[in-house]
């Protein structure tokens, strides 16, 4: 399977021209093509995940590139087989007599990924050959699961939700086409296809986000998606102009990524390429200053914020930095210690899109932030070394993520279309136990609830990762305490929403009901997911286990060969360290816990106001909504370091400061006086008057050359040319 | 430089018709810079049109002694049958004076265009007397037809591709220009 | 033959077009001088082209494509003008004066 995996993607592009040829006359009127095509894409992913599993990683002598053919990749095998050479010669440098096979890297007991290549010519131009090709290795691997398998329950799911939509046809055919283009994308072996499937992701989710486009408020947001989303294509465009000529004329990601990490590639440029790409992963993966379009882009139906945000479009950033890691590892030099781009916004974001999920009356949008944080998270471990990590929470995320966004789809399709929690819902726990479930596990996954769930183990890696506490890779403190309040706050809001949908008195208006199996069905899935997710790789601290329990997915996923910074290059993993997950875990049910006893403790004086005068109850119940974010960010938070600091800068403002300020004014003062007198008056009004004369009378004069007629311009155009020429000619001929 | 293009040189198989070429050449050349002169200074427009169908096909015979002999059937068809045709359409459509005109030209500029045009021809003339003042034409493709579709359609697919694509933006853009509404 | 015999020729046809573009007041005129130009630009890239491979014609050959879409529009444009201002002077159109 792995060397006809294109089938893959290849199955939902032809499901989405079948929709749309023959969609409505199928049976349900559209979905038919798209469930069928990607069911068969999940079951032929599942097919090749075990192929990669069941994979051979022993060392054999070209470098695990022994299926990669040349044609595909040629930089990679010459520094794979430059490296064989430099170890031979190394050894026998050292006297030792081994014999060549041992000296090839297994003195070590190196395995290798042995990544699976295929690619056909694409185009030439000029001399150069294009190729375009898949690829299949651990991490591609990962991605085709988690894509096919969101993307199949969104399906299900969306064949309920979006039931008797004026448009269903059209939104199952891009449903499908988004899926397709995702799985270009990831198996895409050449940086030149990864822009095409990076831009086909992005006019998938441009159609998607404006489905419906009546309303005015929801094209907007597409637009904005998609034009946030140009901004940064300028940097992928640009990044990946650079690594082309700087690589020697090659776009696969494997001779990029080889060439990058044995130094061929100056650092210079690779810096350069990298501060561009992170251009493009800002705009893609909603990182802090380009985010904005992610809380916007909930104007479409849920189920296509649940595909964007868990398996498709967003994580295509986190991917792409993942796929040219060595790029980034040797352009930023991450694993110095020494802060980099890369670290510092996914650190920003991680905490910046934390806090504004606090201020969301409405649960997507929260959820949205919410992802925002997240992908924070994943940019800040790949900015810290910490691939395997990054990784395995994108892996996680995806499970958790996806089932709170069908969640609040639940939600919203019991309380007609309303996504607004703070209003339209509440005590909906007894209605609909199936959907509250399901989104207390996924929830409780996101904080981090210990041992149990899924986001505990990889985000608790993502914390070891950044070295605070073991020195894996450099240390970076900023980015540990901008993570750890990032995981507080997460976990406050969370519980907010969960609050505001499932407990208190029922809000809205009508009659709530559980929605029906084929929404419910997809969320009990996915929670199951959120939680068993994380054990495929257990660290290793827990040695009592057997060794085949332990970091299955680092071992799965993780690249090993001359493509990798792993290569020989003392790249570390964090181990799992006991203290930081217990104050991981403290600081979650801290946030946890907070948050709940502020909406327990004063729900009853509320109630009461609410209940007395409704209109009054309604306006206050938002007035003092915004009351307890005031106090939970300014008293709790910022308060007690506030409170003394203010009034220490007082004490200075009003003794030291005023002081030198009246000072400086007299004597400010007394100059002025002395330079009006003396100075302004005659030379400077002299001198300036002079310089307007002046001006005005050049203008003057130029001003009879603006004719506006084309022909006095074009007789100066030539002649301007002809002299310029003529200097040239008599300056180089001399 | 005049004599060495009329001198009888030892016939090298590329360059047995090195004389009757530069006579047609000469020929050639004096037809094609009287016709240009008229296209510019002839108060009849349409007599311009046809003066510059005499320039235009000079070009197709330069690229036949330069055996471009595609480049020369290229430029009989698409300048001379279709661009021209263009041309006398639009010279109807805009209603232009049909017999002489006197206003054609631009009195007040013809100091500048001449002096542009002076200007340019001594930096271009010098500039290729000095540079290649006695380079010869060694022609090297026996077939050039063959290597130009080979060239076209392999090395040069993406740019083919691309003026493609830009006719097409061409034609869109001026039946938008053009239409009526 | 000597290579400069097809460059002069070149370079005269060339500053003829030049003074056509400034002079000529009919914009079907302008645009013809045009061509004169880009025709001028033809007969050089094949001449350079005759020593040295084929590319010259290559690119002769989009030339010539790029010129049948510029007297394509340039005449759409022109047609235009005539349409609003019922004449084709271009030295009329001076609106960018300012």
């Amino acid at each position: 399977m792995a060397d006809k995996v294109w089938i893959i993607p290849a199955l939902p592009a032809l499901s989405f021209l079948l929709t749309l040829a023959f969609g409505k006359r199928t049976p349900g009127k559209g979905h038919f093509f798209g469930l069928a095509a990607v069911g068969i894409a999940f079951v032929l992913s599942l097919v090749t995940a075990g192929q990669w599993l069941a994979r051979d990683t022993a060392h054999d002598a070209v470098g695990g590139l022994d299926d990669v053919p040349a044609q595909c990749a040629t930089a990679v095998h010459s520094v794979a087989e430059e490296e064989a050479g430099a170890a031979h010669e190394a050894t026998s440098n050292h006297g030792a007599s081994r014999p060549t096979v041992a000296a090839e890297g297994e003195g070590e007991g190196e395995h290798f990924t042995r990544p699976v290549v295929r690619c056909v010519d694409w185009f030439t131009s000029g001399d150069v050959k294009f190729t375009a090709g898949t690829i299949v290795d651990g991490q591609s691997v990962m991605m085709l699961v988690v894509v096919t398998l969101i993307s199949l329950l969104v399906h299900v799911f969306s064949t309920d939700y979006v039931h008797g939509d004026r448009r269903y046809t059209h939104y199952f055919a891009f449903l499908s086409l988004f899926t397709a283009s995702m799985l270009f994308f990831v198996l895409s072996d050449n940086l030149l296809q990864m822009i095409v499937g990076w831009e086909l992701v992005g006019v998938c989710s441009f159609a998607l986000i404006g489905h419906w486009w009546e309303e005015k408020p929801n094209s907007d947001a597409a637009l904005k998606a998609f034009l946030t989303n140009r901004v940064g294509d300028m940097g992928l465009l640009v990044g990946a102009v650079i690594l082309f000529f700087a690589g020697g004329q090659r776009f696969h990601v494997l001779d990029i990524n080889a060439l990058a990490n044995s130094g061929k590639i100056s650092h210079t440029l690779l810096l350069i390429a990298s501060c561009c790409l992170i251009a493009a992963v800002m705009s893609k993966s909603g990182q802090f200053i380009l985010h904005t379009w992610l809380p916007d882009a909930m104007a479409g139906p849920t189920p296509v914020s649940a595909l964007i945000h868990a398996a498709t479009m967003v994580v295509a950033g986190i991917y792409m930095v993942a796929r040219l890691y060595p790029v980034f590892f040797h352009g930023l030099s991450i694993g110095g210690s020494s802060i980099n781009l890369l670290a510092v916004v996914g650190s920003v974001t991680g905490l910046f899109g934390a806090l504004l999920g606090f201020v969301q009356s409405d649960i997507k949008k929260t959820l949205a932030y919410s992802t925002v944080s997240q992908l924070g998270f994943m940019v800040a471990a790949l900015g810290v070394g910490a691939w395997t990590a990054a990784m395995f929470h994108l892996f996680t995320h995806a499970f958790f993520k996806a089932c709170l966004f069908l969640g609040a789809g639940s939600l919203s399709h019991a309380c007609h279309h309303s996504f607004n929690m703070v209003d339209d819902m509440g005590g909906l726990r007894k209605i609909m136990p199936k959907t509250f479930a399901t989104y207390v596990i996924a929830m409780l996954s996101l904080a981090g609830f210990p041992l149990v769930t899924a986001g505990f183990w990889s985000k608790d890696e993502i914390l070891a990762g950044t070295g605070g506490m073991n020195d894996a890779n450099g240390t970076y403190y900023f980015v540990l305490v901008m993570l750890l309040l990032g995981a507080f706050c997460t976990a406050a809001y969370m519980t907010r929403t969960v609050w505001y949908a499932f407990f208190g008195e029922f809000r809205g208006h009508g009659h709530p009901h559980e929605s029906g199996p084929r929404i419910t069905i997809p969320l009990i899935v996915l929670s199951v997911l959120a939680v068993v997710a994380g054990f495929v790789n257990l660290p290793e601290y827990f040695s009592f286990l057997p060794e085949s329990a332990l970091l299955r997915f680092e071992h799965a996923i993780e690249p090993v060969g001359v493509f990798f910074p792993g290569h020989g290059q003392g790249f570390t993993h964090a181990g799992f360290n006991p203290v930081l997950a217990t104050i991981a875990t403290l600081i979650g049910f801290a946030g946890i816990g907070l948050t709940w006893a502020f909406y327990t403790g004063k729900l009853k004086v509320l109630e009461g106001l609410a209940g007395r005068n409704k209109l009054a109850g309604l306006g206050k119940r938002i007035l003092v909504n915004k009351y307890y974010l005031d106090w939970l960010y300014t008293d709790v938070i910022t308060g007690f370091v506030k409170g003394p600091l203010a009034r220490a800068t007082y004490w200075v403002n009003q003794n030291v400061l005023d002081g030198i300020v009246n000072g400086a004014g007299k004597g400010a003062v007394g100059t002025g006086r002395w330079v009006y007198d003396k100075i302004d008056q005659t030379v400077v009004d002299g001198s300036v008057n002079g310089i307007a004369g002046l001006a005005g009378a050049t203008g003057g004069g130029l001003r009879k050359a603006q004719s506006g007629r084309v022909q006095e311009y074009a007789a100066l155009f030539f002649a301007a040319a002809a002299l310029l020429a003529g200097v040239i000619v008599v300056a180089v001929g001399s | 430089m005049i004599a060495s293009l009329f001198a009888a040189q030892a016939c090298a198989p590329s360059e047995c018709f090195a004389v009757p070429a530069n006579i047609a050449f000469g020929i050639c050349a004096l037809l094609m810079i009287g016709a240009a002169i008229k296209v510019v200074t002839e108060t009849n427009i349409v007599h311009a049109a046809l003066y510059l169908v005499v320039v235009l096909a000079g070009v197709g015979v330069n690229y036949l002694i330069l055996q471009a002999e595609f480049l020369a059937v290229t430029q009989f068809l698409v300048y001379i049958g279709a661009i021209i045709v263009l041309f006398l359409f639009g010279i109807m459509l805009t209603r232009a004076p049909m017999g002489r005109s006197d206003d054609l030209d631009n009195a007040k500029l013809r100091p500048a265009g001449i002096g542009a045009a002076v200007m340019l021809l001594v930096v271009l003339g010098g500039a290729l007397l000095s540079s290649f003042g006695e380079t010869h034409l060694v022609f090297s493709t026996a077939n050039s037809t063959t290597a130009l579709s080979d060239a076209v359609f392999n090395q040069y697919l993406i740019p083919f591709e691309v003026v493609s694509v830009m006719l097409l933006a061409a034609l869109i853009g001026a039946i938008v220009l053009a239409r009526r509404d | 033959m000597l290579l400069n015999q097809f460059l002069l020729l070149a370079a005269i046809l060339f500053s003829i077009g030049v003074y056509g573009v400034i002079v000529r007041r009919n914009g079907v005129l302008v645009l013809m001088s045009i061509e004169l130009i880009l025709n001028a630009v033809n007969i050089n890239l094949v001449a350079f082209g005759a020593n040295s491979g084929i590319a010259g014609q290559v690119f002769a050959l989009f030339v010539i494509a790029v010129a049948a879409a510029e007297v394509g529009v340039g005449l759409a444009i022109v047609l235009l003008i005539y349409r609003n201002r019922r004449s084709v002077d271009i030295d009329q159109l001076d609106e960018l004066k300012g």
